[in-house]
């Protein structure tokens, strides 16, 4: 097993090196760069000289391959280098707000399985009861509702029922606070966003964990666990969810790895300056360097996630032996 | 001997989309104490469903029990509550089913999926289980017990398999252990020892047999009486000797006819049934083996024969029981 894990850590070098060649070569195909993009802006005239003497202090006049190797060279100086945009040095810029959104991406995910496995798991137990439909409902319309909309509505939700309550409104906190100086407010801004977007990405996991659920209730063990006398609540959670477990775990891993990256417009909405926000700015600026290591960041969580996850299978069923 | 499980009129039925499938319909059989009987009859014609009824393991929807009674030690199995009926499942009445391969729980260890029934049903600790364990694994004839109990299905073979599903059958001390066709997908070379260890075991402990099978030669062997089932109804009921050398329903016959024999001469041709057993949503009120029957005739249209004593305590669904006594020796 642990020469397994070591020889997929290994594995993640070309994973890595692939991902790195395709992030700084598409985003030069882009037309433009930061310095057309800070002087020029949409459409007015830059002067030529200006943009030329720009491109030499960004470095962007050198051969593309000798920024390419700068690039992959940063890796084993430690020097993530400087953002083209805001001349800050990137570790910073990502490392602000990195906590931030993993925190995030965890307390979304913790919500959406709290909400996904007892949800799809009474769902499947109950099929096609008042409770089924219920659940599923429940669970389209997180798929349906935009989580922005829930967001606004919470947050106006929480205005409303406050103010009617306790006579005062109140709303979660503006400022970020780290939950090592302040966990109750951390805990109270974070769980609102968590919230919004945790029950959208239950959805589908409840929907896995339903039908996951469905097709062991009908394999012959569960009869088998029947005939012993077992009562109904120990054939479920331990006869019937180690098994339905497997598509599920590979759902909500993919969903948190996309989550780290991915809440733009929840950060919008709560005002929270995360690695979405950072993303999408980095984008539209042509920030070359920011882009690729936050590219190389997102890519790094996907593949390190996919190693847990193969672990978790062999954790959860003894047949699948790694060499 | 006394009686230990009475089954009448049982009617077991399942409802789907293509009509009411009447897979057991009105049968009545019963087992004595220590006793092995078998209930034979080809794929599909209700006998999986009469035993998984018993212990009403038929899953609703589609199936249901809709009529009779099911008297085990004088209690009738189907008034019972949910927790009561569990009492007796695994713990009076065990079951060790067709499939070894998939009937075990293959992400639990051999030892939690035998010691825990034993823990709920006999309130013995984690350490009386495992100890009881490991000697019903050496039982069943499986060695290194303490270190087999840490494994897993997968490091078993079918034929491990179904003497773990015997050991766990055997676990509570049951008193009636009902077999779904239990060597079904093994090997014949293990089919032999799977069942003369499940003979033996019953013997020595005083344990009821019922064994499913559509296999003469397994009822021959281990069977003390027969039951012929045949379109969810039973066509014939008696010893193994008597369902053996004279049959008293055509079914049968025709079953013994299609099987080699040891006791017959070698160059003999096997006889096949022909036709297709019967769409069990389209029954009417007539022999439902009459298509296929070279005896029929107008009456067996008409009416639905009864099972009724042929004398010696055989009985027989059929009109023209008593004409065929000689003519089974012509036919096979």
């Amino acid at each position: 097993m642990y020469a397994y894990v070591v020889k997929r850590l290994f594995l993640m070098i070309p994973t890595l090196f692939g991902a790195a060649l395709l992030v700084f070569f598409l985003m030069r195909l882009l037309p433009g760069d930061p310095c057309e993009i800070r002087m020029a802006g949409t459409g007015q005239y830059a002067d030529p000289e200006a943009i030329a003497i720009c491109q030499k202090d960004l470095g962007l006049d050198k051969p593309r391959i000798v920024q390419f190797g700068g690039f992959i060279g940063g890796y084993f100086t430690g020097d993530l280098g400087v953002s083209m945009w805001t001349h800050q040095p990137i570790a910073y810029e990502i490392g602000l707000r990195f906590k931030l959104s993993l925190q995030l991406a965890i307390m979304t995910t913790m919500v959406a399985v709290a909400l996904a496995l007892p949800l799809g798991i009474i769902s499947a137990v109950k099929q096609d009861t008042w409770i089924d439909y219920a659940v599923r409902t429940f669970s389209i319309a997180g798929i349906a509702i935009p989580s922005f909309w829930l967001g606004i509505m919470i947050i106006l939700g929480l205005l409303i029922v406050t103010q009617a309550w306790l006579g005062e409104g109140w709303m979660p906190p503006i400022n970020y606070v780290s939950p090592f100086k302040d966990p109750w407010g951390n805990f109270t801004q974070l769980i609102w966003p968590a919230v919004a977007t945790g029950y959208r990405y239950s959805a589908v996991a409840t929907r896995m964990t339903r039908s996951a659920m469905l097709e062991v209730l009908r394999e012959d063990y569960i009869r088998t666990a029947r005939a012993k006398g077992l009562v109904e609540k120990l054939i479920i959670n331990r006869h019937a969810l180690k098994n339905a477990l497997l598509p599920v775990v590979t759902l909500i891993a993919i969903e948190f790895a996309f989550l780290i990256g991915g809440l733009v417009v929840t950060e919008q909405v709560f005002n929270l300056n995360g690695l979405g926000k950072l993303f999408v700015d980095a984008v539209g600026n042509q920030d070359f360097t920011l882009v690729q290591q936050l590219v190389m960041l997102v890519v790094l969580i996907f593949v390190a996630t996919n190693l847990v996850v193969d672990v978790l299978y062999a954790w959860l069923d003894p047949r699948i032996r790694y060499a | 001997m006394a009686k230990l499980l009475e089954i009448e009129n049982l009617r077991t039925q399942f409802f789907t989309a293509d009509g009411v499938v009447r897979a057991v319909d009105d049968v009545t059989y019963d087992v004595n104490e220590g006793e092995t009987v078998a209930l034979v009859g080809e794929s599909g014609c209700g006998k999986s469903v009469s035993a998984l009824s018993i212990l009403r393991l038929i899953p609703w929807p589609p199936g249901r029990i809709v009529g009779g009674s099911i008297r085990f030690l004088g209690k009738d199995l189907l008034q019972l509550s949910d927790p009561e009926i569990r009492r007796v499942r695994g713990h009076q009445i065990a079951m060790v089913f067709q499939e070894p391969m998939t009937s075990l729980n293959p992400v639990l260890t051999i030892g939690l999926q035998l010691t825990e029934t034993m823990q709920y049903h006999l309130g013995m600790s984690n350490e009386q289980a495992e100890k009881r364990a490991v000697e019903l694994l050496r039982m069943v004839g499986i060695a290194d017990g303490e270190r087999r109990l840490q494994q897993y299905p997968h490091h078993f073979s079918g034929g491990m398999r179904q003497r773990v599903m015997i050991a766990l059958a055997l676990s509570c001390e049951p008193k009636l252990i009902i077999a779904d066709e239990p060597t079904t997908a093994l090997d014949v070379t293990i089919q032999a020892q799977i069942l003369q260890l499940m003979k033996d075991l019953s013997n020595r402990m005083g344990v009821a047999l019922m064994i499913i099978t559509h296999n003469l030669g397994v009822v021959a062997r281990y069977a003390d009486r027969v039951n012929v089932m045949y379109a969810g109804k039973i066509v014939e009921e008696g010893t193994a000797e008597q369902i053996y050398h004279s049959p008293k329903h055509p079914y049968t016959i025709g079953l013994l006819a299609s099987v080699p024999r040891m006791d017959q001469h070698r160059g003999r041709r096997l006889v096949p049934i022909e036709g297709q057993p019967p769409d069990l949503t389209k029954l009417d009120n007539g022999c439902a083996y009459r298509p296929r029957c070279r005896w029929a005739f107008d009456r067996c249209a008409q009416a639905i024969p009864p099972l009724e004593h042929v004398g010696d305590g055989q009985m027989s669904a059929c009109f023209r029981k008593h004409e065929l006594g000689d003519d089974v020796k012509a036919a096979s």
